[in-house]
């Protein structure tokens, strides 16, 4: 009897594996009869055998695995015979000061939000020219006017997301869990196992969502006010870490962290001890956006690229291996419903509107006020460091030529007799 | 036509080292739209406690690991010379490996649920904080740069020749007394280059600090690459706390220079 059910039960396991995957399989086929590219858009500058540079975060287009990620930029060159070098960066900063030194020429860069505006103002950006890029109309709304940005001339929106806490859900009850907000960083029951953020922007921007400032203040007072703050938290701060936060909250090293949601919810689906808030008290929404910097030596295959970005296949397919939200309306619409749905890739509307604040580029006064005011943080010992220090070190420097001198005078003085 | 033969590395020397160090001092007495300032390094004393942090830590690596390394180098000089390549060999092979990936190792060592604490949890002691102190950062500085310490000690005692010990024992001396007075002086060059090719490296290392230190622990590496590649984009602050940091190890090695000379007539 009982080698019979398991006759039927492996039976029925291998009709809906073969359904499903019938399924699948017209799935694929609807999709591409639907998102067909204009071919005579791709193919004007086929056969000039065109190469682009694309400068942008690491493992953040698609360029194919086992796994099955398509590759990107494969089908952009099959479809427009042109080229694509892509190289990374790991920070912003590190991206900005390589144009700045003007060490390299790329036709594509994707930074975030505040470095886009910096670009703006100091001109290091080509305007986009819409007319070159009708699938621009797939954007969405809410993203086509940022305020870095204002009216998208220099850039078109790649993927954005927002800040939360990652926390160890085995640490939590669940009432707990439900109360976490920004001030849980600050709690000292979790003492040494909290994470922060190691970025000066970032983790002022925490500093200011707990104090209610907005992200963008330049205010000396209330920025000293978020030094305080953080300073206060310094003793309960285990590490000041980036990308480590993937590996130390993987392996429970911490309890509690601030992250971005993208790479939360690529955290989530490998442990099952890790879980993903944003804080309803607010957040910072960041948007990265593909540009053309000034110099670009092909500006035509560069928009070209920009607009092949802009399908919805290709958008989806880039939303699905980053795992950060699409600002590809129809891209959006490809997407399954709990991603949709579970409040971390995509927050509803008026929870963004109203509460999330995007970065925007500060002065440059404000930019070394933060700079030297992290330094300071992170540089104060958590003892008062002893200011005679420094004139022992000199003393004992003069007192050891001293002694130097006198022993090379006493030795020459032998010499001599 | 022999100085011609030294073309090549003057010419290498010039273009990659005497041309960026004239840039360096250069940005450090400038501000960004090139009029000449000293403000730049004036700015830097604010960040007195970081330079005497990392010094201090860099001297306290520097002596671990001649302590460590003398004795060794002392063994292994002695020791038959077949074995000698084979222990030598051991030594060096943790440099086969990237530095990075080393450093990265002692994070899964010393973390929290680390290997060490999950031993001792297991006898129901700690778990112990060993990770983001500066002494995980010391310990990485002389896990990383012991080598370099006991490369030239082996080097130097491996030479002292047979005979001056064996007068040594005639005379008297025992063998800690041999050691005192004969192997100690004449290794002294292997000590000074030892500690030379210890302490700068450890003055300067910016990444052990971030990742065994916390981020907490802020080094004059951290503090220079913040420059150029942190928040605010300052390569004339970062090329004068350079600047700084090349005169204090400057200073530091001619007053430890000044013992090795001392010590090399005796060579003589």
């Amino acid at each position: 009897m009982k080698k019979l059910l398991m006759l039927i039960a492996a039976f029925a396991v291998l009709f809906t594996c073969a359904c499903s995957h019938i399924t699948e399989e017209t799935d694929e086929d609807t999709s591409q009869a639907v998102f067909e590219k204009d071919k005579n858009y791709y193919s004007a500058l086929k056969g000039n055998n065109i190469t682009i540079n694309v400068y942008a975060w690491g493992e953040y287009i698609p360029v194919g695995n086992d796994d099955g990620v398509p590759d990107v930029n494969a089908e952009f060159t099959n479809l427009t015979g042109i080229n694509v070098n892509y190289t990374t960066f790991a920070t912003n900063e590190e991206m900005y000061a390589k144009l700045k030194s003007g060490g390299a020429s790329y036709d594509i860069i994707i930074p975030s939000d505040y470095m886009i505006s910096r670009m703006i103002k100091e001109d290091m950006l080509e305007p986009i020219d819409k007319s070159n890029i009708p699938k621009f109309k797939n954007i969405m709304e809410k993203f086509t006017d940022p305020d870095y940005d204002p009216g998208s001339v220099y850039s078109v929106p790649y993927s954005w997301g927002t800040v939360g806490i990652l926390y160890d859900n085995t640490a939590f009850t669940e009432e707990e869990a439900a109360n976490i907000g920004w001030e849980t960083l600050w709690d000292e029951k979790y003492a040494d196992n909290i994470l922060m953020f190691d970025n000066p922007r970032d983790a002022f921007a925490i500093g200011e969502l707990l104090l209610g400032y907005s992200l963008n203040t330049e205010d000396d007072e209330e920025l000293e006010n978020v030094a305080e703050k953080l300073k206060e938290q310094k003793k309960l701060v285990q590490a000041y870490v980036m990308d480590e936060i993937y590996d130390k909250m993987g392996a429970g090293e911490a309890l509690l962290a601030p992250y971005y949601a993208g790479d939360a919810v690529m955290l989530m689906e490998e442990y099952d001890h890790l879980s993903f808030v944003i804080p309803e008290s607010g957040t910072n929404l960041f948007v990265d956006a593909m540009c053309i910097p000034k110099g670009a030596r092909h500006k035509e295959a560069a928009e070209m690229y920009i607009n092949f970005m802009c399908e919805p296949d290709i958008a989806y397919a880039v939303a699905d291996y980053i795992d950060y939200s699409t600002p590809n309306l129809a891209a959006y619409e490809l997407i399954d419903d709990d991603v949709k749905n579970d409040g971390i890739s995509y927050p509803d509307d008026e929870f963004l509107a109203e509460k999330a604040e995007v970065f925007e580029n500060l002065s440059d006064e404000t930019n070394l006020k933060i700079q030297n005011l992290w330094t300071e943080l992170k540089s104060a010992e958590e003892y008062t460091p002893n200011i005679w220090i420094v004139p022992l070190f000199m003393a004992m420097c003069v007192i050891a030529s001293i002694v130097i001198l006198i022993k090379r005078y006493i030795k020459k003085k032998k010499e001599i007799f | 036509m022999k100085k011609m033969l030294s073309a090549p590395y003057i010419v290498f020397m010039i273009v990659f080292m005497i041309v960026p160090m004239g840039m360096v001092a250069y940005f450090a007495v400038t501000t960004a739209d090139g009029s000449f300032t000293f403000d730049n390094l004036a700015a830097v004393s604010q960040y007195t406690n970081i330079f005497i942090r990392s010094v201090w830590l860099a001297a306290i690596a520097t002596v671990v690991c001649l302590i460590i390394a003398y004795p060794l180098a002392l063994v292994l000089a002695r020791i038959n010379v077949s074995y000698q390549s084979t222990v030598l060999m051991i030594v060096m092979l943790p440099m086969w490996m990237n530095f990075l990936l080393r450093t990265y190792a002692w994070m899964t060592i010393l973390g929290n649920n680390g290997l060490i604490n999950n031993f001792l949890g297991m006898f129901g002691i700690g778990p112990f904080r060993f990770l983001n102190t500066q002494g995980a950062v010391v310990l990485g500085m002389v896990y990383d740069y012991l080598p370099f310490m006991i490369l030239p000690l082996y080097n130097v005692i491996v030479k002292i020749d047979k005979s001056v010990i064996d007068a040594a024992h005639d005379l008297g001396c025992g063998n800690f007394k041999t050691i005192v007075k004969v192997v100690m002086p004449l290794s002294m060059p292997g000590v000074m280059s030892g500690i030379t090719m210890v302490f700068v490296p450890a003055i300067s290392t910016f990444i052990i600090s971030r990742m065994l230190g916390g981020g907490g622990n802020l080094l004059i590496g951290d503090l220079i690459e913040m420059q150029f590649l942190g928040n605010s984009y300052n390569p004339n602050l970062g090329a004068a706390m350079s600047l700084v940091l090349m005169v204090i190890v400057l200073l530091i090695m001619v007053i430890l220079n000044q013992f090795d000379s001392d010590e090399d007539s005796v060579l003589m």
